[in-house]
């Protein structure tokens, strides 16, 4: 379990987190979400005690990571995908970190042809493509056996095969109770692996709820209407207090209205009603609706 | 899918950080980059390559040599000339060890396992000093000794019995390995590899130089305190009166040593990695 409580990082320009408390549960898939510069990497550097909090604190297991006795048991982390030394082979960087602990080369072995990685072990990491350096890195967050997971844009870099194989990964160490938060800025890609959302834009907490609620909260909640009597349907509908757009094409989108309401209204004023298809948000619209005023860095197009 | 109460409870495997562990894993961290073993090898042949040159050069010539120059010829030197190239690729190696780190980001990796930061630091000096005094030592023998082989070709060799030859002989392995550790503190405090060796060489072989332009009565008293001067003084069979005596100048060398690792320490410490 991790727990921050007010946990803040202020560089010198400017604030990276801003005074965010959240709790990571065990035995679920705790997905961290939020546009590139939301503060998420730094996050998840304090947890792992490598930035210093400028205040607040977070916790793992009810301890400072520092403090923890034996870190590579209760925390393995994957904080980006090259945190290795080029010129080291990868069976090496793994025996280092496992030296630390004690840890026998059987394990190191084990996690190696866990993340399938077994043919470029004894080669030197600086010619791994991304996909394999961010295997690799998976391999020494796993060396330890930890009960929980730290991992920073997992699927960066990985093909689609690699990436079901770390969301199947995932889900299976979750139902082993594990505690498991990886962050992402790709939206789609949490609908499929996360149980549960922690959103953050600019450095704050935007939305903490489980997948299916935080769509759905955050559903645009319109309805899409066709009709011959566009103008009158429009008419009637503004009446009764909806916002109505008409598109070129004869679409009415309706909101502040539930589809059977505006059902209801049409057969009222003895209007024929062609469609009438309520709107689903997709996560990734929710997630843009969510965060539209904490995008740091505004793209020109899309 | 949510969380419910039949969840298994994870119970992790338990062990703790070891300082054994932590010794270990920095030796195999050193062990296993090409460029510590190459750079280990230039520094030996450095020193033993360029003491066989340096007398070979005088063998050769020493029928025209002056008087004066005879005179004051030093065997023991001569054979230990190679330490000041030596110097370069022991102390950039050093500086790499914890540089390469910084800079490919595998200081995370070696922090997150170890977060109390210190042990690794301390090991990692602890392993790469051993290792750089084992070979610098003998490769210091080994230079004076083939040294001297060639210089028995005209009959003014020295041995290691002859008065302060001892000393200064295992005085160049000790030098090396002081800059070898100074070399490891640099790129701990700089983070930044270029940075630490311009700082390396700057202090070596820059400041001496630049005492050339202070006023006589000032250089003399400051170019004695300087880490150079107190190699040399270390390395010499025979101390002049400008020099600072081998007993001090060792204390002040590790004076220095223990300066510039305890501020690696603290600043090691302190930042965000």
């Amino acid at each position: 379990m991790i727990v921050a409580d007010d946990l803040t990082k202020v560089y010198a320009e400017k604030t990276a987190v801003d005074a965010i408390t959240f709790t990571v549960q065990p035995g679920r898939v705790t997905g961290f979400l939020g546009p590139n510069g939301a503060g998420k990497s730094t996050t998840m550097r304090m947890i792992m005690g490598l930035a210093r909090p400028t205040s607040g604190s977070v916790t793992v297991n009810g301890r400072e990571y520092r403090d923890l006795p034996a870190p590579m048991h209760e925390v393995g982390a994957l904080l980006e995908a090259r945190a290795v030394h080029t010129g080291r082979t990868a069976a090496n960087h793994l025996l280092a970190l496992a030296q630390t602990h004690g840890i026998p080369r059987a394990r190191v072995r084990e996690v190696i042809d866990m993340v399938g990685i077994g043919e470029v072990a004894d080669k030197r990491v600086g010619g791994f493509s991304l996909g394999m350096g961010q295997r690799l890195g998976i391999a020494a967050a796993l060396l330890g056996d930890p009960g929980t997971l730290i991992l920073d844009e997992p699927v960066n870099g990985l093909d689609p095969e690699g990436i079901k194989w770390i969301r199947d990964l995932l889900r299976h160490l979750a139902g082993q109770g594990r505690t498991i938060f990886i962050s992402s800025h790709l939206m789609s890609e949490m609908a499929l692996t996360a149980d549960h959302l922690i959103v953050v834009g600019r450095g704050r907490v935007v939305a903490d709820e489980a997948v299916t609620s935080f769509i759905s909260r955050a559903s645009a909640r319109a309805v899409h209407v066709r009709s011959p009597h566009v103008d009158d349907l429009s008419r009637v509908l503004t009446a009764a207090g909806a916002a109505v757009t008409v598109q070129a094409d004869g679409l009415l989108v309706v909101n502040d209205l539930n589809a059977p309401e505006i059902a209801d209204l049409a057969a009222d004023h003895g209007l024929r009603l062609y469609e009438l298809a309520p709107q689903q948000a997709s996560l990734e619209e929710a997630f843009m609706e969510l965060t539209a005023a904490d995008i740091e860095y505004h793209g020109s197009s899309s | 899918m949510t969380a419910t109460q039949t969840t298994p409870v994870y119970v992790p495997p338990s062990g703790n950080v070891a300082f054994t562990g932590v010794l270990a894993s920095e030796w195999t961290k050193l062990r296993s980059l090409r460029s510590t073993v190459w750079s280990l090898v230039a520094a030996v042949g450095m020193l033993v390559g360029f003491g066989l040159l340096f007398s070979w050069g005088v063998v050769s010539r020493w029928d025209r040599l002056g008087a004066r120059e005879r005179l004051t010829f030093d065997p023991t030197r001569i054979s230990l000339g190679g330490v000041f190239l030596a110097q370069l690729a022991i102390g950039v190696l050093g500086v790499l060890i914890i540089g390469g780190d910084f800079s490919s980001g595998m200081i995370r990796s070696s922090l997150a396992a170890v977060p109390k930061r210190l042990p690794v630091l301390w090991w990692k000096a602890v392993v790469f000093g051993v290792v750089a005094l084992v070979l610098m030592t003998v490769a210091s023998i080994a230079a004076f000794e083939v040294a001297q082989t060639v210089l028995s070709g005209k009959g003014i060799q020295t041995t290691l019995g002859a008065d302060g030859v001892l000393r200064a002989v295992l005085g160049a392995g000790l030098f090396l390995t002081w800059v070898a550790l100074f070399g490891l503190a640099l790129g701990t405090m700089l983070r930044n590899s270029a940075a630490a060796i311009s700082t390396l060489v700057g202090v070596l072989l820059v400041v001496p130089i630049l005492m050339n332009f202070l006023p006589s009565d000032w250089r003399d008293h400051i170019d004695r305190w300087l880490p150079s001067s107190a190699g040399d003084s270390l390395m010499a069979a025979h101390t002049t009166d400008a020099q600072l005596s081998p007993g001090i100048a060792a204390t002040m060398l590790v004076v220095y040593l223990a300066i510039s690792l305890g501020a690696a320490a603290v600043l090691l410490l302190k930042r965000d990695v």
